[in-house]
């Protein structure tokens, strides 16, 4: 079952000489063949790229082999991993989950794709996404909804919900997402996978189509922080094209070969975070992990993130505003659709009016609204001036405790259709994730239980900026003290 | 916070969006939801709180102004729906 294992264990069967990477791909596209039709998580499939990649890392492989050098291959060559398709693979239609980028290749490459192939690993596909990463469902892709591999009338959550969804079916070993305000963390919890969302600047932007360009990340799916750890030291770093990205020194390997006493490590559990309206198996499962987190010998108390409920306007407000000028490129002609119009004006607004789906010009007129003369200062002002409220809470938080324990999400995975008609109770989905992007903080998923349903269920980890070490040393720790990351899906319908 | 009909075409103009009569309906409702809720911030005292844009301690990233190479024009006029002599065409916007 060599789709099944982790790229950590992968790595090593490799080096042992006891698998291919042709052997290994193959088995998860065969994998995917079987699965992916229920699954629904790969929007572009690239077999044949991805076994001529397997091929020449093969040849890496071989060649440091026969020179005593395998030590110092990267840990990645020859896995086969998944890229949201947000994030440009350069030759590949790149289309956002969205009819306007139905048919656009795109000429370039993300850096953190340059950077996972010089490590060798192999591209799989892309997978899908809620339409510019704008939603907690999938199910704002204009192509389809991706299903939860735990029972497939729920959704995987999004907006990285295919990633996480491959993730949890075995359909890739790992996979790159992105998180604006939790679509790394909500759709790992919802999916039974690890999702990581490092430190704002930790890792180059150049190359992921914008969003929220204050708020953006790529992050890692996984099926454990060992991996966690291993994709984000393959794809962090300073990058000259995206000048928001720090010229601090990522770890070169996020070493966890460490203690797994948590000693001497102090946690915070925010209680603004376990509020009327989440499902009590949730709270229950979060708040045994929080024991877990205790009985390995980290320090526990309660904290206050006094400003916890406004991070949800503020988040609905900056968010589309930044989305209405990013989207504001899509005019129908330099790439994408174009619909012709009796004028220049008349062909944007129906190149637009056609091309963008329903959330996206739901987030878009509320971003142009709130950047709008004589509602500038009522809305877009006043929610950056909350947002200071809200990066100060947790500045405080933090400087009493190294790291923050809280629920993913206040629920487990809904049914597909379930909140599609409501905007507000979908944009509730994040209210406990997307604070963190708003201060710019590193964030881990963990699976941490499941439900009566035996859907499953998150815990979050948050850490101070740029201290992924720490957090990956908590959920570490964590993990290995339980077994929910080694369960595996039926891929039912229930 | 209710919007009328007007305000969403105005902003719909704003955004470039042609919206059909059953969307600006359906986003009139919407938004005015979403809206209603972003209300919440309005109690927040923040007359002495400065803005945050980035949360990066990070100003006015310098580089040297060097030439770097950058995408043949045939790539980059391979998205493009309509092209002429190395350019986007587009179509006019001066009477001739």
């Amino acid at each position: 079952m060599l789709h099944q294992l982790t790229t950590h264990a992968a790595a090593d069967l490799l080096r042992a000489g006891d698998i291919s990477s042709v052997e290994l791909t193959e088995a998860v596209l065969d994998r995917i063949y079987a699965v992916d039709n229920d699954v629904k998580a790969y929007l572009t499939l690239l077999p044949e790229l991805a076994l001529e990649q397997a091929g020449e890392a093969d040849q890496r492989l071989g060649a440091a082999r026969a020179m005593g050098e395998l030590a110092a291959a990267p840990p990645l060559l020859g896995i086969p991993l998944a890229i949201k398709d947000v994030i440009s693979v350069e030759g590949v239609r790149t289309t956002c989950g969205s009819k306007i980028l139905e048919n656009y290749v795109s000429p370039f490459q993300a850096t953190v794709v340059d950077k996972l192939r010089a490590a060798g690993a192999v591209i799989l596909g892309k997978t899908n996404t809620d339409e510019f990463a704008m939603g907690s469902s999938t199910e704002n892709s204009a192509y389809f909804t991706t299903h939860n591999p735990w029972d497939l009338n729920r959704v995987p959550g999004g907006s990285s919900g295919g990633s996480a969804a491959a993730v949890a079916a075995d359909e890739c070993l790992a996979a790159l997402g992105t998180d604006t305000g939790g679509s790394v963390r909500q759709p790992a919890s919802l999916c039974g996978v690890v999702g990581l969302k490092p430190t704002y600047g930790r890792v180059s932007r150049y190359g992921l189509i914008a969003y929220g360009s204050s708020l953006d990340q790529i992050g890692t799916l996984t099926k454990d922080v060992t991996d966690a750890a291993l994709l984000l030291a393959a794809i962090a770093g300073y990058d000259p094209r995206d000048s928001t990205s720090m010229d601090i020194a990522a770890p070169a390997h996020l070493n966890l070969n460490l203690s797994l006493n948590l000693k001497g490590l102090r946690i915070g559990v925010p209680k603004e975070y376990f509020i009327a309206g989440i499902q009590g198996e949730v709270e229950t499962a979060v708040r045994a992990a929080i024991d877990v987190l205790a009985d390995l010998g980290a320090g526990v108390k309660e904290i206050s993130l006094p400003h916890t409920e406004l991070a949800l306007p503020v988040y609905y407000l900056i968010a589309p505003a930044e989305a209405s000028a990013n989207l504001a490129r899509y005019d129908g002609i330099r790439y994408g659709l174009s619909v012709p119009g009796a004028s220049l004006w008349e062909g944007y607004r129906q190149t637009r009016g056609q091309g963008f789906g329903p959330e996206v010009k739901r987030r878009i007129m509320l971003g142009a609204y709130a950047l709008s003369a004589g509602y500038y200062d009522a809305y877009y002002l006043k929610a950056q001036q909350v947002r200071t409220l809200i990066k100060q809470d947790f500045e405080a938080a933090l400087a009493e405790v190294d790291v923050i324990a809280c629920p993913v999400s206040p629920t487990t995975a809904f049914r597909i259709g379930e909140k599609v008609d409501d905007p507000l109770s979908m944009y509730l989905a994040d209210v406990f994730t997307l604070s963190l992007n708003l201060a710019g903080l590193p964030g881990i998923s963990v699976p941490c239980g499941f439900d009566g349903a035996g859907l499953p269920i998150g815990l979050q980890l948050i850490a101070g900026a740029f201290a992924e070490k720490t957090l990956l040393r908590a959920a570490f720790g964590y993990e290995q003290a339980t077994d929910w990351h080694q369960q595996k899906p039926e891929l039912i319908s229930r | 916070m209710s919007l009328t009909i007007e305000q969403v075409e105005h902003i719909a103009e704003l955004a470039r969006l042609a919206l059909t009569a059953e969307e600006k309906a359906l986003y009139r409702g919407q938004l005015s939801a979403v809206l209603e809720y972003a209300a919440l911030l309005q109690k927040v005292d923040t007359s002495q709180i400065p803005p945050t844009a980035t949360v990066l301690p990070l100003r006015n990233v310098m580089r040297d102004d060097a030439v770097q190479p950058s995408l043949p024009v045939e790539d980059v006029l391979a998205n493009a729906p309509d092209a002429e002599d190395d350019c986007f065409r587009v179509t006019a916007i001066l009477e001739a």
